[in-house]
């Protein structure tokens, strides 16, 4: 199974702030260690959201509205993410443990979320039974 | 965290450290029997002493030490009984964190090749080899094992005993082969990975299609060994050849389990991050600058489908050229028969066929479906309908797999409606 390990943004990383020498050869040890483990599948760090654009629908079936960066509120926004195949909830949860704290100032935080897949990644029985279930049901709605 | 949170997280642990630990601990005790239940004993502490005082900061490093405390208590225990031994003790010292740190490239590497030669070595029966290298490498459950290759537990669990004690009879050393030995026995543990991966991919037996749970270890054991060995281009084209086989799990079947053509499949479900690092794989071993081998050449063949935006877009000429160099590289008539379908794809079906009835009395496709299931294709695309279907009749009794048989009795049944 995938998980996506978000690195969320702080004050530092929306100024543009670079991580220190010593923050950046940690994660980079860090992302070494998952590509030996043969874990890693993409990783990648992002530019501040001044550099954004952003796409909303505030009108049902309206027009989209398009807004340039800065966002302001630095805990909803991202600043990285790092993509895993692994094979359980907790051993996802143990690599992200093993991050290095990806600011070092008392702001970070990182979220880890499981990345929706199909039964080509498992072998339980019960979960492909739920997906069959589940496909079906959708595909009855978009016929009604 | 509750108990069971806590075994759970130790499970995750153990499967993150477990050939790491085995590595090391054969290297000090010389036996992958023993070493594993050195390993699984320091588990055991750990279940005892996390599920109290909880899980310290770096548990690999944690495990590690407990483990070779183990192993070099028990050195001292059977007393020294020999030189050999009393050395391995003196030159062991235990690792700190920092230790451990520092030998995560370097030694452990190091010592990770050696475990994954010993376990593929050849004075093991393949499904020895297969079995041992899930078990030790990647951390499967005998249990998980034996479900993988629907198989009975008991099964599988004696594959591994006897594979540990004719390693152990046979005196196999943990070492990494040197010279001219290095090839074959790279080959040969390239062979089970791919072997495993393989078994994943396309059941042979039983009706269920995808297994998946081995093909994912293969891939990762694959993408291990490419770091610890990056200098040999043929373990980057196998991680390409299953990457790029990879992305496409999810078209490989429909919503009613049955199997679809690559060429029919839809190809903007395939996954574009499995693509895209297949591609780089192959080009790591195209940049080591030496003839492609087998894998990099199959790898090569599948990189032209994962880079064809349409079926009809496919470069045949290409894919059918590359037949050839693999069937030089790898002679083998089932080569032979994918290098018909190519040229049938590249120059026409006529030329397809010639190669396919060059094919029709090699023994050793005799029993193998696929050579009349090729066959009744091109049959379909010159119009012989009625030769045709006879091909796919004959095909669908030879297959063991019951979703394939429905398909070929499938375009069996075509067959007649085509008149």
């Amino acid at each position: 199974m995938r998980f996506m390990m978000i690195v969320k943004a702080t004050s530092d990383s929306e100024a543009g702030v670079l991580p220190s020498q010593e923050q950046f050869d940690a994660m980079q040890k860090y992302n070494e260690e998952l590509v030996r483990a043969g874990v890693l599948l993409a990783a990648d760090g992002l530019m501040s959201s001044s550099n954004g654009i952003r796409i909303s629908y505030p009108e049902p079936g309206g027009k989209p509205k398009i807004m340039d960066g800065p966002f302001t509120e630095a805990k909803e926004l991202i600043a990285g993410y790092t993509l895993i195949e692994v094979k359980s909830r907790e051993e996802a949860i143990e690599w992200a443990l093993r991050m290095p704290d990806p600011h070092g100032f008392g702001q970070g935080e990182i979220e880890l979320r499981q990345v929706f897949e199909i039964e080509e990644l498992t072998n339980n029985d019960d979960l492909l039974a739920k997906e069959t279930a589940l496909r079906k049901q959708v595909k009855e709605q978009r016929q009604a | 965290m509750s108990v069971s949170d806590t075994h759970r997280t130790i499970d995750a642990i153990w499967r993150i450290e477990s050939a790491k630990l085995i590595a090391v601990l054969t290297r000090i005790v010389r036996d992958i029997g023993l070493a594993e239940d050195l390993a699984h004993d320091a588990l055991v502490i750990a279940l005892e002493q996390w599920s109290q005082n909880g899980i310290p900061n770096n548990p690999g490093a944690w495990l590690m030490t407990t483990a070779k405390r183990r192993a070099i208590d028990l050195i001292r225990r059977n007393k020294l009984r020999d030189q050999k031994y009393s050395e391995v003790a003196r030159n062991t010292d235990l690792y700190t964190e920092d230790d451990m740190d520092h030998n995560l490239d370097g030694e452990i590497g190091d010592d990770l090749l050696r475990l994954i030669f010993m376990t593929c070595h050849p004075v093991l029966p393949q499904e020895g080899r297969v079995a041992l290298t899930l078990r030790l490498l990647c951390g499967l459950t005998t249990d998980e094992i034996a479900r993988s290759f629907l198989a009975a537990e008991a099964t599988i669990a004696q594959r591994i005993v006897r594979a540990k004690r004719t390693l152990r009879d046979r005196d196999i050393p943990f070492e990494v082969p040197a010279g001219e030995e290095l090839s074959d026995r790279l080959s040969a543990v390239l062979e089970v990975i791919y072997l495993m991966f393989n078994e994943g991919y396309s059941a042979t037996s039983g009706n269920q299609w995808i297994r998946p749970l081995i093909c994912q270890e293969a891939l990762r054991l694959g993408r291990v060994l490419a770091e610890i060995v990056p200098y040999e281009p043929e373990v980057h084209g196998l991680v390409a050849l299953m990457e790029i086989q990879s992305s496409r799990f999810r078209t490989r079947v429909n919503s009613r389990g049955e199997p679809v053509l690559l060429m029919d499949q839809n190809r903007a479900e395939w996954d574009q991050l499995l693509i895209r690092r297949g591609l780089k794989a192959l080009d790591r071993s195209q940049k080591l600058g030496r003839p492609f081998g087998p894998y990099s050449l199959q790898a090569a063949i599948s990189a032209c489908h994962a880079k064809a935006p349409t079926a009809p877009e496919t470069d045949w000429i290409r894919i059918a050229a590359l037949y050839e160099a693999l069937s030089r590289v790898l002679p083998s008539p089932i080569v032979d028969l994918n290098r018909a379908v190519a040229v049938s794809m590249a120059f026409g079906p006529d030329f397809g066929l010639q190669i396919v009835d060059m094919l029709g009395n090699e023994s050793s496709l005799k029993g193998y479906h696929l050579l009349p299931s090729v066959r009744g294709d091109l049959l379909v695309k010159l119009g012989r309908f009625d030769e045709a279907r006879k091909e796919f009749e004959h095909a669908a009794s030879m297959t063991r797999n019951e979703r394939e048989r429905e398909l070929l009795l499938k375009r069996a049944a075509e067959c007649n409606s085509a008149h």
